[in-house]
């Protein structure tokens, strides 16, 4: 242990074998501090960011029926719908009424919507001359799927439409045993990561998310760490990772015990220090309620993510806190951070 | 990890805190206003490691608030109503008696009882309460009554408090908890709550009991218009008493829970105001044998890491508690104690299920 630490304080890679042993073994305390020795390093300035977006789902039809999402309806539930382009058109003007900055649009995989169809829905909310951070790499393959194109295709005529980055939600772990058991028909962990080195050759940026604490072993989440920190190796496109634990109510997996608060600082810590190349970590308020977001900040986080005008996922799995801009300004400021609004690929919005 | 305390500008603190040296006034103001939460927490840490080992406690406790009707209406406070009220309610001996029956099969350890500064119940209304629970679950710990209520219960009987304590102790009474303290600054009193009984009042009281051989708590209730310097006042003050007579069991810092009260323009305690005030408290209080992170309060979540930063008591299965959730609270009611478990066994710590006065009832 006490090597892993000289090492983490030089400035030195940890290999996937350090990192299991530091979530295992290491206290509270040495991974916030190291966490947060790190987050200085990389961010000198005491700034915590935020992005005013709205969090848009076209559709919660899908036919992947995961086994941990309460969102999705299967295509024959009635209650399924998909939002018509007057719906998506008020929700856009509403978020530009908020300041928002970016629309995250993200959907089920439907079964029989064209490649067109989400063509126009780009082009659409392109005239409203707003960031479009959407579809995750779940949804590309299953586009690729139906249209027959190539993902290569598929992400240009998406790019051409007007897509401007991509979310790193779907990702889940990145295991295909883990994928196997709990989301056999979304795409496979070499394709999910297929998708985003496509997308940073392409020139986009993009996120990446790890959700954690259902049928992983603490092996698997740092499979999942390696093949997002080789991937940066690579290309450099990932702008933030953003670690969350699995809510299970309404799902396939309801009952099943929640990560608790202390498991999710832990895992926090050890992904700010596993991921040396990565510059940001956002903190989940979403999952965790605006008091441990807050505490995250001394666990590596440096980002507070979105104001999530509306969030429709989490809440779904039974968790709804709710924070507006100003008590996330509040929040950020409360720890002795300076909040500030930034954009997708983390350049500041002017005050 | 002594080198981050020092770079946190704490290693002097750092060091009386390992020679169980006592903190200055000074140094419990520093604490606060360190932007270092963790070096903070860590030092919290390190006082509760020595005086609590591995044990996290926990109690199975029922909470009965007999009434809210209150003279006092603090401005902080969204349980007590007027008597004219449409919401204010009492119970009646019998309805008292109710609710101790309803929950006869649980394995409740503890009967938590307060309620407002009622204007005209009787002296002998009080003496029932406890006569009546006792006459139903004889073996049951009955802590009830704060200092505020003691004072008023005295005034009632117009007798001295040791002389109604006495009376009280006879019905039923077994130790008293740690409400009413607020912040003892005649200032925060005179804004917030100007009829309750003052600080000084309330610490005379406190001691009047342990003279008398009765256990209580103390709480200090943060995050609404006080100081840092009056925390530390408040703090001061109670290590003091505690000096004196040494019959603390509990330091519970309350946080604030603006909704539904005369200050709910105020935003409600952030995380770190929360640990903060668990750390510094441990810090400070060296002579409090523990620290509770009242969940109800803060939730479970925040309840967990506070273990972490000097708490080593999360309170109780509590079924209903009524005056944080007037305020607001979004916590769930009760929590089960398989679930209680589970996050202090997660944060690396020994669950114990207590009695009142920390007697072992069982280790998971
Ligand atoms: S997680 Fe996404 S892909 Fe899986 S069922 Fe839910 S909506 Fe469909
Ligand atoms: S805090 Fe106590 S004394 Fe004050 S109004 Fe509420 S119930 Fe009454």
């Amino acid at each position: 242990m006490k090597t892993i630490i000289r090492k983490i304080e030089a400035g030195e890679r940890i290999n996937a074998e350090d990192g299991l042993q530091l979530l295992r073994d290491a206290d509270l305390y040495q991974l916030g501090f190291l966490a947060d020795m790190i987050r200085k390093r990389l961010h000198p300035t005491p700034l915590v960011t935020y992005v005013i977006d709205r969090n848009i789902n076209y559709t919660d039809i899908c036919i992947s029926a995961c086994k941990f999402c309460a969102f999705y309806k299967s295509p024959e539930d009635k209650n399924g719908s998909v939002l018509s382009f007057d719906e998506l058109g008020e929700k856009i003007s509403e978020t530009k009424e908020l300041g928002g900055t970016q629309i995250l649009l993200q959907g089920g995989l439907h079964p029989d919507k064209p490649f067109e169809f989400y063509e126009d829905m780009l082009r659409f909310i392109k005239g409203h001359d707003i960031h479009i951070h959407g579809f995750s790499p779940p949804e590309v393959c299953h586009f690729a799927t139906l249209s027959g194109l190539s993902v290569t295709e598929v992400l240009e005529r998406l790019r051409r439409a007007g897509l401007d980055s991509i979310p790193g939600g779907g990702a889940e772990i990145l295991s295909d045993r883990v994928r196997q058991e709990c989301a056999p028909r979304k795409c496979s962990a070499d394709e999910w990561i297929g998708v985003m080195e496509e997308a940073h050759n392409q020139g986009m940026r993009t996120t990446a998310t790890m959700m954690f604490g259902h049928i992983e072993t603490l092996e698997e989440r740092f499979e999942h760490l390696q093949r997002v920190r080789d991937l940066q190796d690579r290309t450099g496109g990932f702008t933030a990772f953003i670690p969350w634990p699995f809510q299970p109510d309404n799902t396939v997996y309801a009952g099943m015990p929640k990560a608790t608060a202390f498991a999710y600082l832990k895992m926090l810590a050890v992904s700010r220090i596993f991921l040396d190349n990565v510059a940001n970590i956002q903190a989940s308020w979403v999952t965790q309620g605006p008091k441990i977001a807050q505490v995250s900040l001394f666990f590596g986080a440096n980002d507070f993510g979105s104001t999530m005008i509306e969030e429709n996922v989490v809440a779904a799995a039974g968790v709804s806190f709710r924070l507006s801009e100003d008590e996330i300004r509040k929040i950020v400021a409360g720890a002795g951070f300076i909040p500030k609004q930034r954009s997708m690929d983390y350049t500041l919005v002017a005050d | 990890m002594e080198e981050y305390i020092e770079k946190a500008g704490l290693g002097d603190i750092l060091e009386k805190v390992r020679n169980q040296e006592r903190l200055s006034k000074e140094d419990g103001i520093r604490l606060y206003k360190s932007p270092d939460l963790l070096a903070v927490g860590y030092l919290g840490n390190l006082v509760r490691e020595r005086l609590n080992g591995d044990n996290a406690y926990f109690i199975y406790n029922q909470h009965i608030n007999y009434s809210n009707i209150c003279t006092n209406l603090c401005k902080f406070c969204a349980f007590g109503k007027d008597k004219s009220s449409d919401k204010a309610y009492e119970m009646t001996v019998e309805d008292v008696g109710n609710k101790v029956r309803e929950r006869l099969d649980e394995p409740i350890f503890e009967i938590h009882m307060v309620g407002g500064i009622h204007p005209d119940l009787p002296f002998q209304y009080y003496l029932d309460i406890l006569r009546e629970i006792k006459s139903i679950r004889p073996d049951i710990h009955i802590q009830a009554f704060t200092c505020v209520e003691i004072d008023h219960l005295a005034k009632l009987a117009a007798k001295p408090v040791d002389e109604t304590l006495r009376i009280l102790m006879e019905a039923g009474l077994d130790s008293i908890p740690g409400g009413g303290a607020e912040v003892f600054s005649p200032r925060i009193r005179k804004l917030t709550c100007e009829d309750k009984l003052s600080g000084e009042g309330w610490l005379e009281v406190a001691k009047t009991a342990h003279r008398l051989g009765l256990k209580t708590n103390a709480t200090m209730l943060y995050g609404h218009v006080e100081t840092i310097e009056e925390r530390v006042l408040h703090l001061a003050a109670l290590r003091e008493a505690q000096d004196e007579t040494g019959g603390f069991l509990a330091f519970i810092p309350l946080a604030f829970h603006p909704k539904n009260t005369e200050m709910s323009d105020l935003s409600r305690t952030s995380g770190m105001d929360d640990l903060k005030n668990i750390a510094v408290a441990r810090c400070f209080l060296d002579n409090f044998p523990h620290i509770k992170a009242y969940w109800v309060m803060i939730g479970p979540k925040m309840a967990q890491v506070a273990l972490s930063f000097g708490a080593d008591d999360v309170d109780g299965t509590v079924k209903e508690e009524i005056i944080t959730h007037m305020a607001g609270a979004e916590t769930e009611q009760a929590m089960s104690i398989n679930a209680l478990v589970g996050i202090i066994k997660e944060a690396g710590r020994v669950p114990v299920q207590r009695g009142t006065l920390y007697d072992v009832i069982e280790k998971y």
